[in-house]
């Protein structure tokens, strides 16, 4: 690893309130700091938004289905 | 159908006569035939999101974090490895073709080369810097540089079961032709024992279809050799499969043995090929007493934006008192009860020729191995 990495983290505010109730209810849990926390929320949140497949073209499709009939995984 | 892993299912083909020749201009580097079935797998998507070898940045994210430098989940660096000589014969911005024996497999755009630290390398990815670990042992072998940047396959490698060969893409239209919207993937290395059939159907009772995917590549020495494999998961098929809801296609790509990072590397791939859900066994990927048996099941829940849904199985067992196989979760009796699916004691009486019991095997699975006279790799 390089020498001086920059380590890529940075700050946002959250409520003192929600902080506090956030370490509650981390304790006795695999976590083990609110930013640890609220990363994961945050990941599995973000996650929802993946855009959508873009469809195969219809040809492209056709192609494939060619070759899976040929290979006997389509009848 | 799920989403490939970051979006986009990764295509970087170049099949033209033109292309190839080029490549026979171009300053060379050679890669070996499990490093062309990668090059292949990133350019027909197995490895979605990547397009090429990693770049610095991204590999010290993997090693670091786990995760490349856009934050999304991976696991295991995907590297070329270059000598002093060929690091003073390269610069970036050139492109390079490699190729395996005579054939041009790819064109690599040169966008980064990069020194690395093995130790921290095997301490990040296989948590041990032990070169008993095989792992370790073939990190340990590798050039000094690292070479990073996009690549186009010009050739598709050599492939001993091309019927057997489906690339994402097809896997894709495939289940959504059988009209499947939810699918299991299995990852193996081994022959099936009954065990293993009790989990895959276990699973599939939950889900559309199942997506059995053994790896084919480089293995270590003792574990099933590829064609026994394929033969024996051919013999459960005809038996004991039901053809609308299961299918067989193989994964051309090395064991990395690299235990929880190697499951999470797995789901992902299973992921680009249009599996939803992804089962991860006991000890999975794992070798030797290097991982403990369940930390592959943990490292998932480090992943919660993975998408794909792992599904965690224990060890399973015989129980003579139950009368079925079962798992300590479900089962209350003692070990006296048990007959194990132990791996060593199954190859003990293959290699004597011997059918194992068929609590423990399925004779036509069984006999499919024996017609091999060695099934193991030496």
């Amino acid at each position: 690893m390089t020498e001086g990495k920059e380590k890529k983290y940075t700050t946002v505010s959250i409520p003192t309130t929600l902080f506090k109730k956030i370490e509650r209810r981390i304790k006795g849990t695999g976590f083990t700091s609110v930013s640890s926390y609220v990363t994961y929320v945050l990941r599995e949140i973000i996650a929802e938004d993946e855009v959508p497949e873009e469809p195969f073209s219809k040809e492209d499709e056709e192609r494939v289905k060619e070759r899976l009939r040929a290979l006997g995984y389509l009848e | 159908m799920i989403s490939p892993h970051g979006g986009k299912l990764i295509e970087r083909l170049d099949f033209s006569e033109k292309s190839r020749e080029e490549a026979n201009e171009l300053p060379r580097l050679s890669v070996n035939l499990d490093e062309s079935r990668d090059l292949a797998n990133i350019a027909h998507g197995v490895f979605s999101p990547l397009e090429g070898y990693m770049v610095r940045e991204d590999f010290e994210n993997v090693l670091e974090d786990g995760r490349l430098a856009n934050d999304l989940p991976w696991t295991i660096p995907i590297t070329k490895d270059i000598s002093e000589e060929d690091k003073n014969r390269l610069k970036e911005g050139d492109t390079v073709a490699l190729f395996y024996n005579d054939t041009p497999i790819a064109l690599l755009n040169v966008e980064e080369i990069y020194t690395y630290d093995k130790k921290e390398y095997a301490e990040k990815v296989f948590r041990t810097t032990s070169i008993e670990h095989p792992g370790v042992a073939n990190l340990m072998k590798k050039k000094e540089y690292l070479v990073g940047g996009k690549i186009t396959l010009l050739n598709d490698p050599p492939t001993k079961f091309p019927q057997y060969k489906l690339w994402p893409k097809e896997t894709r239209v495939l289940f959504k032709e059988k009209g499947w919207k939810t699918v299991v993937g299995f990852q193996t290395r081994n022959a099936p024992h009954v065990g293993h059939e009790y989990v895959q159907k276990a699973a599939l009772t939950f889900v559309d279809g199942l997506f059995i995917n053994p790896l084919i590549g480089k293995k270590k020495k003792g574990d099933f050799r590829d064609e026994v494999i394929i033969a024996a998961y051919d013999a459960l098929f005809e038996h004991y499969y039901p053809k609308n809801s299961a299918t067989l296609g193989i994964l051309e790509t090395e064991m990395r043995y690299a235990g929880p990072r190697e499951a999470i590397f797995h789901a992902i791939m299973r992921k680009n090929f249009g599996c939803t859900h992804f089962i991860v066994g006991r000890d999975h990927a794992g070798v030797g007493n290097f991982y403990g048996p369940f930390d592959a099941h943990e490292i998932f829940y480090e992943y919660p934006d993975l998408k794909i849904e792992p599904l965690f199985f224990r060890s399973f067992y015989y129980c003579k008192k139950c009368g079925s196989v079962v798992n300590d979760k479900i089962c209350p009796h003692g070990p006296e009860f048990r007959v194990n699916f132990s791996g060593t004691k199954i190859r003990e009486l293959l290699l004597k020729g011997e059918r194992p019991p068929e609590l423990m095997m399925r004779p036509e699975v069984a006999d499919a191995i024996l017609q091999f006279d060695n099934p193991f790799v030496e």
